[in-house]
């Protein structure tokens, strides 16, 4: 075979899988994903903390239930904020992914190997260990042809999420251009497309399908990461709780407000998780 | 690239003592053959002999490590080959059909010659429309490959290949993934394809097809041609016994 398919992988050996579950190959349902039962015990232990507040409750005070109630729009108003972050650091780890997981595949040897690199740097590296990276390291504001960009703590923070999700997924990209039967690459250039028609007319298309499940089980996955940014006060889910709890000093709330924080993750990330599940096997059954 | 003033007088495929290595492994060991325009021939031999490597080196799929092989007078084996000149006049159909899975029958057929040769869609399209009537697959334009049986993959796949006009087709093994019933309707259209004048080289394990169809047969073995003659008498007066054994085995 001519030289096109051979030096599409530099180091295919090497994945340092810290993220399994983003790997293709692991397309069954893996026991780590948000099941059912998970959300039940969740429930479960929310009614419980819930009930066991309320009967040890002094009777002068404003029950928890009521307190719950009263802070919810607040809260949510906080969870938007993890789900905003998770929108603009999917969008833009994606772009940046593709591109990676591009030169991954890349002719050219250089830019596989420095490909390679930062993808598998970013994928072993700790989430938060990135995020205070990016946090303190660049700077509040930019100066760009004499305008000041103002660069606020959410964007950074933003930022520090997107670099894994660019390196995740550049290696969701790489994975699914070598699940393309070599067979079809040589049909291609059988019938004289260049290297890159190949890819773009004949490769990627087939590669969207096996990429979208692992692409949204990325996305679950960072949607749980979001609470990291609380470290920088981003006023998020975490940081919004943290507050109100401080707001009411009373330690009965603590565990109630968390668990409903905890719930409202669940409350958005379990259908995704099962949607995942079921596109994997529709395309499982296709492919 | 040197314009070659070929004749269709002269041989359309001319291999020289090709020679071809992957790693230590020496698979082609001084492989010579002329194909005429016109002519259709058949290259059968024992599994691992080279039979793929060999017509692989004809469309550059895979490179020489000596030896010469001429297309219309193109040197395969030149550095400043322009690969895809020489794919434009080669067709190839593999074992495996290798249809994109992502298209249409029809698209199958019409994209390479849009997309690589720049052609105007609708001359395209009646073209290809065209090709599906001759490979017998009317009404299934809009089928998509994995609507399709074995057999008509095969047969849109050889469309997609006719699509671009090519001068020369490559066949291999294209009816060993089949069962028995569509071998036929396959070995048929590549039948017609050649009574029309195509030249073709085929590997085949279809004897009955070689000895109706070929104009020449040859046998290789261990990445040489042991024997090679017209089907008349190679399958009657074979003499080398690692041919015999083979068509004793086969047939
Ligand atoms: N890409 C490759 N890299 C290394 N070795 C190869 C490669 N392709 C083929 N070979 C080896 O070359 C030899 C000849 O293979 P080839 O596919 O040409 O045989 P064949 O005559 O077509 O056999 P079959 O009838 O089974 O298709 C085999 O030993 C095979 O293992
Ligand atoms: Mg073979």
């Amino acid at each position: 075979m001519s030289g096109a398919r051979k030096h599409r992988s530099v180091g295919g050996t090497g994945n340092l899988a810290v993220l399994k579950p983003f790997s293709l190959h692991n397309a069954a349902p893996s026991a780590w994903r948000l099941q059912p039962g998970h959300g039940y015990m969740l429930f479960a232990a929310l009614v419980l903390f819930v009930l066991v507040g309320e009967v040890q409750a002094a009777p002068a005070r404003p029950s928890i239930i009521a307190t719950m109630w009263k802070w919810t729009p607040f809260l949510l108003q906080g969870f938007a904020f993890n789900i905003l972050i998770s929108f603009v650091s999917i969008i833009i780890g994606t772009m940046a992914g593709a591109a990676l997981g591009l030169g991954q595949i890349s002719v050219s040897r250089p830019i596989r190997a420095v490909s390679w690199t930062v993808t598998q740097f970013f994928r072993n590296a700790p989430w938060l260990v990135l995020l205070f990276y990016c946090i303190f390291l660049i700077p509040f504001e930019f100066e760009l042809f004499g305008v000041t960009i103002p660069f606020p703590a959410w964007i950074k923070a933003v930022i520090g999420l997107s670099l894994p999700v660019m390196a995740n997924f550049s290696e969701i990209v790489r994975g699914a251009v070598q699940s393309i039967p070599d067979g079809q690459w040589e049909a291609a250039e059988s019938l004289a497309y260049t290297r890159r028609q190949t890819l773009w007319l004949i490769v990627l298309p087939q590669c969207i399908k096996r990429m979208l499940p692992p692409w949204m089980n990325l996305y679950a996955v960072l949607t749980m990461a979001t609470p990291l940014v609380s470290i920088v006060g981003v006023g998020e889910g975490m940081t919004t709780t943290g507050e109100i709890l401080a707001a009411e000093n009373r330690s009965d709330l603590l565990i109630p407000f968390y668990m409903y924080l905890l719930c409202l993750f669940f409350i958005y990330c379990y259908p995704i998780a099962r949607w995942t599940i079921s596109l994997e096997r529709k395309f499982a059954v296709k492919i | 690239m040197a314009e070659s003033d070929w004749t269709p007088d002269q041989p359309m495929v001319s291999a020289k003592d090709v020679h071809k290595s992957f790693g230590a492994l020496e698979v082609l060991k001084g492989i010579s053959l002329d194909v005429m325009k016109g002519e259709c021939i058949c290259i059968i031999g024992p599994s691992g002999s080279g039979k793929s490597t060999f017509i692989r080196c004809i469309n550059a799929l895979n490179p020489i490590n000596s030896g010469s092989i001429l297309v219309e007078g193109q040197e395969v084996n030149d550095p400043q080959l322009d690969k895809l000149e020489l794919r434009k006049k080669v067709g190839m159909v593999f074992q495996q059909y290798n249809l994109f899975p992502h298209k249409t029958a029809l698209q199958n057929i019409m994209m390479a010659p849009i997309k690589v040769l720049k052609e105007d869609r609708d001359e395209v399209e009646q073209r290809a429309r065209h090709l599906v009537k001759k490979v017998r697959l009317d009404g299934k334009e809009d089928s998509y490959p994995g609507e399709l049986s074995g057999g008509q993959q095969q047969r849109v796949a050889i469309a997609r290949s006719l699509a671009m006009r090519p001068d020369v087709m490559l066949f291999d093994e294209v009816t060993a993934a089949l069962d028995p019933e569509t071998v036929k309707e396959v070995l048929l259209t590549i039948r017609e394809l050649a009574e029309e004048g195509m030249t073709c080289i085929l590997v085949t394990h279809e004897m009955g097809f070689a000895r109706e169809v070929a104009n020449h047969v040859y046998f290789t073995d261990r990445g040489v041609i042991v024997e090679h003659g017209p089907p008349k008498t190679f399958f009657t007066e074979a003499e080398d016994p690692r041919t015999r054994e083979f068509l004793s085995q086969i047939l």
